[in-house]
């Protein structure tokens, strides 16, 4: 943004009087939506703190903006934070790179096999619409108390919804593109290699947009069953033992991490979408 | 100049649940060497199903395709398609584009880049082997899409109505652009249309096909007194209306009958 800004000024002399005006409100209406978006945000946590201070809200059941702030320094200085915060974020890593991979390689094999798609559509769409959440503690008892059940708990809740957008998204590529393939003497293994997985790029980076928040929340959900580390353990943990402020500091831990992933996912669509546009 | 594409007998039916549509039926013809063919047909005759059968992307139903005298499978024959739009993929530059043929063939070696720079060169894109399509003029991504067929070495090109995603005035000037390749390069050419005067003005023979299920109706001659001819000026031809009238008379006198 600060750059077109930049550009725009450099080149200010040339434009008309209208253009710049326009150009002007456009900035003054920017400013205005930051302006809103950070009042909301300071009046929430100064009403918070208020509220709390004078007693209106049970701080010890509501915690406070303040004693979320002095949790994160007291956890940050015995390492605990970084622990907890570290093996959720592995675990949401871990499950993104699985997602990922097994979706698009299961998208693969359904394109290919017309056969194999058609029996399986039924099981992908019972399996997308069931509510993970519920298969949870059958993967505790299959798999045990531990990171394994985590994962495929997180897994579980990405994985099908991939597999169905990313072969819907393969069968949309257009029907002449996949003709020239076989008119220049390709096969099948050049449709998929030459037009249809470099046609994908844009679709298979925008489910991963998705997949990125779906794994943190079945992380989450795998941490609230079977951990004994994570931000869900602290959560489920703090909220069993009356440390509330464990679990709001962790919620917004949690807010600032999600938003984080999602941040770096968009960095690197931006630098893909350059690459490929030049 | 002898015949190269002898078309023999050929039907053709596609079939869904719905039923069964003869596409083709009964159509014979024959393509010499050299020489650049034009059918036309109404919309939905059978004509690009016709350039598939040619093309090998479909089987006939019945009847036989040969070249020089072989069945077209064994003859190890080239067959160049222009799809209707030139269908140049967003994600490779213009360089990468036309090699792609090459490419799926492995037959991309250091020497081929010679003659793809030298067609670059002859056409006008050496300045844009590194540009995207979107960066390319409608003539230039034709001109890109007829290079990436050439570089296979097609005896035979395939015309699938190249230009009709152009608007006219483009399509004018691209229509001259690639006909000038097509004799350039020494190609025997077959091109499918509904517009009756890019047919002639291009052609050295018009096929006229019927409507569905198409079928050979008739055959024209186009010899036109000019020289230089080009696309553009073969329009301006003393014989050029007439012709235009005889084949506007062929197909709606067979859509009346349809």
């Amino acid at each position: 943004m600060s750059r077109m800004h930049k550009q725009v000024e450099g080149e200010s002399l040339n434009i008309s009087a209208a253009q710049q005006d326009f150009i002007r409100n456009h900035r003054t209406q920017l400013r205005w939506v930051r302006f809103y978006q950070l009042l909301i945000l300071i009046s929430f946590i100064a009403a918070w703190e208020i509220t709390a201070r004078l007693g209106i809200l049970n701080s010890f059941v509501f915690s406070s903006p303040s004693r979320v702030i002095k949790t994160i320094v007291q956890m940050t200085a015995t390492g605990q934070l970084l622990y907890h915060v570290g093996i959720t974020l592995l675990e949401t890593l871990g499950s993104f790179f699985l997602v990922n991979v097994l979706g698009i390689l299961m998208a693969i094999i359904l394109w290919w096999n017309n056969s194999i798609s058609k029996v399986l559509e039924p099981y992908l769409i019972v399996l997308n619409s069931l509510p993970k959440s519920a298969l949870a503690p059958v993967f505790i008892v299959w798999l045990g108390n531990n990171v394994k059940t985590i994962i495929v708990a997180a897994v579980s809740v990405a994985i099908f919804a991939t597999v169905i957008n990313l072969y819907s998204n393969f069968h949309e590529v257009e029907e002449d593109k996949i003709k020239l393939i076989y008119t220049l003497g390709g096969k099948k293994k050049d449709v998929l290699f030459k037009v249809v997985l470099p046609g994908n790029i844009p679709s298979i980076i925008s489910q991963m947009k998705v997949n990125i928040g779906l794994s943190l929340v079945g992380v989450i959900i795998g941490e609230f069953l079977a951990a004994k580390a994570g931000l869900g353990y602290l959560i489920i943990y703090g909220s069993q033992v009356f440390k509330l402020d464990w679990v709001i500091m962790s919620i917004v831990i949690l807010c600032i991490v999600a938003t984080g992933l999602y941040k770096l996912l968009t960095y690197f669509e931006k630098k893909v979408k350059k690459q490929l546009k030049q | 100049m002898g015949e190269l594409l002898k078309i023999d007998h050929l039907s053709y039916t596609y079939h869904s649940l719905e039923g069964e549509t003869p596409a083709l039926f009964d159509v014979s013809f024959h393509v010499t060497e050299g020489e650049f063919l034009s059918i036309v047909g109404p919309s939905g005759c059978g004509k690009s199903t016709l350039l598939s059968l040619i093309a090998g992307l479909i089987e006939p139903s019945s009847g036989n395709l040969y070249i020089n005298g072989k069945d077209i499978k064994s003859s190890g024959k080239n067959i160049g398609y222009m799809l209707q739009k030139d269908q140049l993929l967003e994600w490779r530059n213009t360089l990468k584009n036309v090699t792609l043929g090459l490419e799926i063939q492995h037959k991309l070696s250091d020497n081929s880049y010679v003659q793809i720079n030298e067609l670059l060169n002859t056409y006008g894109l050496i300045t844009f082997q590194n540009s995207y399509p979107s960066k390319l003029s409608g003539g230039m991504r034709q001109r890109a899409a007829l290079i990436r067929t050439l570089l296979l070495e097609p005896d035979i090109l395939l015309l699938d109505e190249p230009f009709s995603a152009l608007d006219y005035q483009t399509r004018l000037e691209v229509a001259d652009d690639i006909w000038g390749i097509i004799r350039n390069e020494k190609k025997t050419a077959i091109l499918i249309t509904h517009d009756i005067s890019e047919a002639i003005s291009m052609a050295d023979r018009v096929i006229v096909l019927s409507s569905r299920p198409g079928t050979v109706t008739k055959v024209f001659d186009i010899k036109l007194s000019i020289e230089d001819r080009t696309p553009f000026s073969s329009r301006s031809a003393p014989e050029f209306k007439e012709y235009f009238n005889q084949i506007w008379k062929e197909l709606t006198h067979h859509e009346q009958n349809a």
